[in-house]
């Protein structure tokens, strides 16, 4: 296979048109519209990565005439701040997105939630809502929009959490099925997308889903906001398209010195230096809401996976006991081996303990915790122990 | 005040989050009187308010002071001179981190990951995001709120 390489992209930050374009999409059937999503194999932005269209078109499917848009813009996931960014420069094509979802499924309200950390930026969002709502009654179309606030949760980007939240409870996930397609916010129809990926839905309408197909592969279309911290001279927000390699990626922004990659944040995987060739960032290797932590020669592995377990002990939502206990018992584990209280075989016991949370978690942070322990200590083992 | 809020945010179950972020900005921290007087006005039960509360970092339970710092502890900030930052904090507003000062102006607090790791360390105090912090830039940025 042709090895893509590593290519700067500009479409989510390029300045368009937005009358144009949901004139172009509020022409366009519901069908239409998300034939086009699907055609351009969009998965969504946070991380999970679930195609767009299929969502859309599930919502779009469902009889109740109360449906609803929702952004999620809990952006909590360590070492993505691209949202805010989003957020912060191209406002008006979130809002965009969210009527285009709006006019695929049949919907007539939108909420965004936004975490309580960037509470500052909302007065320019308002401003710009405004401007939005007033343009949307130009065209003569029924959609608008209104902010929630989280309050501090890493738990509340998870959709039934958020929802939860949003409703005025404890952000606590729930069982699924039923999924948020049939019954979201409010138990009503909902699709629920990042900010990311409803500015690029934007982008496909606008540009056609011929065009995008171009960039990225065949399991990862598309272009990416990355957000690129740690062990860098570059840190910062690049859009790139998908497929390249953790070690083209490397060349371009580590500081010569990086031994590891964490790609998808805490809890992403962690590509150690002898993986970098082979580790292709997207969904046939290492999938990333868009966090790319570089580390050099010069840092702990303990101290980085001491500091992911430390972040997932205090926000587990405590509800379900393998996520609940097993952070806390991890943690616990790796200090343990590391002060020499337990043989460092232990770390095995723990490596099971992961495994078992993996199937048992009641939501993805529980599950997704092993995904940084078993990266780190199966490839920095000796960091962990001595 | 709560009356207030509940005319401006509805008296359902999902105005209970717009209402204690409302009450939090104004005082910093819920009292159990307001917690109570929420409850009474959303006729919900007092437990059901301090539950949804707790649940929440953002929305203190305990007292807080006039301006909440919260220095993010995640794994960027902390690598980039997290722990510099809380011992000049520390030293200047003579507390721990977890605790208010005498005069009730400053709390001082951790908190995970506010999604400025490009430009870290960084802090928030109340809703004002500070980033690319330095030893001398704090001092600076504290002095700003002693009035």
């Amino acid at each position: 296979m042709k090895r893509k390489g590593l290519n700067k992209v500009d479409l989510i930050f390029e300045t368009i048109e937005p009358k144009e374009v949901l004139e172009k999409a509020f022409s366009m059937t519901s069908e239409e519209i998300i034939q086009q999503v699907l055609e351009s194999g969009l998965k969504g932005r946070g991380g999970a990565g679930f195609p767009t269209g299929l969502k859309w078109k599930y919502t779009a499917a469902e009889k109740d005439p109360e449906k609803y848009v929702v952004c999620n813009a809990d952006e909590g996931e360590p070492g993505t701040f691209k949202d805010r960014e989003i957020l912060d420069r191209v406002a008006y094509k979130v809002y965009g997105g969210m009527a285009i979802a709006a006019k695929a499924m049949g919907a007539k309200k939108g909420f965004i939630y936004l975490r309580g950390e960037y509470r500052f930026l909302l007065p320019q969002l308002y401003l710009q809502l405004h401007k939005f709502h007033k343009m949307i009654a130009d065209i003569g179309y029924d959609f608008s929009i209104e902010y929630r606030m989280g309050s501090g949760a890493y738990i509340c980007g998870e959709e039934s959490a958020l929802f939860e939240s949003i409703e005025g409870f404890r952000g606590e996930p729930r069982n699924k099925p039923p999924y948020p397609t049939t019954s979201g916010l409010f138990s009503k129809p909902t699709s629920i997308n990042n900010v990311e990926t409803l500015v690029t839905a934007m982008m496909i309408i606008a540009r056609g889903p011929q065009e995008y197909v171009k960039l990225g592969t065949k399991d990862s279309r598309g272009s990416k906001v990355f957000s690129v911290s740690g062990d860098t001279p570059v840190p910062g927000i690049f859009e790139l398209e998908l497929g390249m390699t953790v070690q083209e990626f490397v060349n371009e922004f580590g500081d010569g010195d990086t031994k590891a990659v964490q790609v998808g944040g805490a809890s992403g995987f962690c590509v150690p230096r002898k993986k970098f060739a082979d580790t292709i960032i997207g969904f046939e290797g290492v999938p990333t809401g868009g966090s790319m932590k570089l580390f050099n020669s010069s840092r702990s592995m303990y101290n980085v996976l001491h500091n992911y377990l430390d972040f997932f002990a205090e926000e587990s939502c405590g509800q379900c006991t393998p996520c609940r206990v097993g952070c806390q018992q991890l943690l616990k584990g790796i200090e343990q081996v590391k002060k020499g209280e337990s043989k460092s075989t232990y770390l095995n016991e723990l490596v099971k303990l992961a495994d078992t949370m993996k199937v048992a978690s009641k939501c993805g942070l529980g599950q997704s915790v092993g995904n940084a322990f078993k990266s780190i200590v199966e490839n920095f083992r000796e960091e962990i122990i001595y | 005040m709560v009356k207030d809020l509940a005319e401006k945010h509805g008296r359902t179950r999902e105005s209970l989050m717009p209402i204690l972020q409302d009450i939090v900005k104004k005082h910093n921290y819920l009292t159990d009187d307001a917690m109570v007087a929420v409850a009474t006005e959303l006729d919900i039960s007092a437990a059901e308010v301090y539950g949804t509360a707790s649940f929440y970092s953002f929305l203190d339970t305990e007292e807080r002071g006039k301006n909440v710092i919260r220095v993010c502890k995640t794994i960027t900030c902390s690598m980039k001179g997290k722990n510099d930052i809380i011992a000049t904090l520390e030293d200047i507003l003579k507390i721990r981190v977890g605790e208010t000062t005498p005069d009730k102006m400053f709390t001082l607090l951790e908190t995970n990951c506010t999604g400025w790791c490009h430009k870290a360390p960084a802090m928030l105090i109340n809703d004002m995001p500070y980033t690319d912090l330095t030893q001398e830039s704090v001092i600076e940025i504290i002095k700003g709120y002693m009035h």
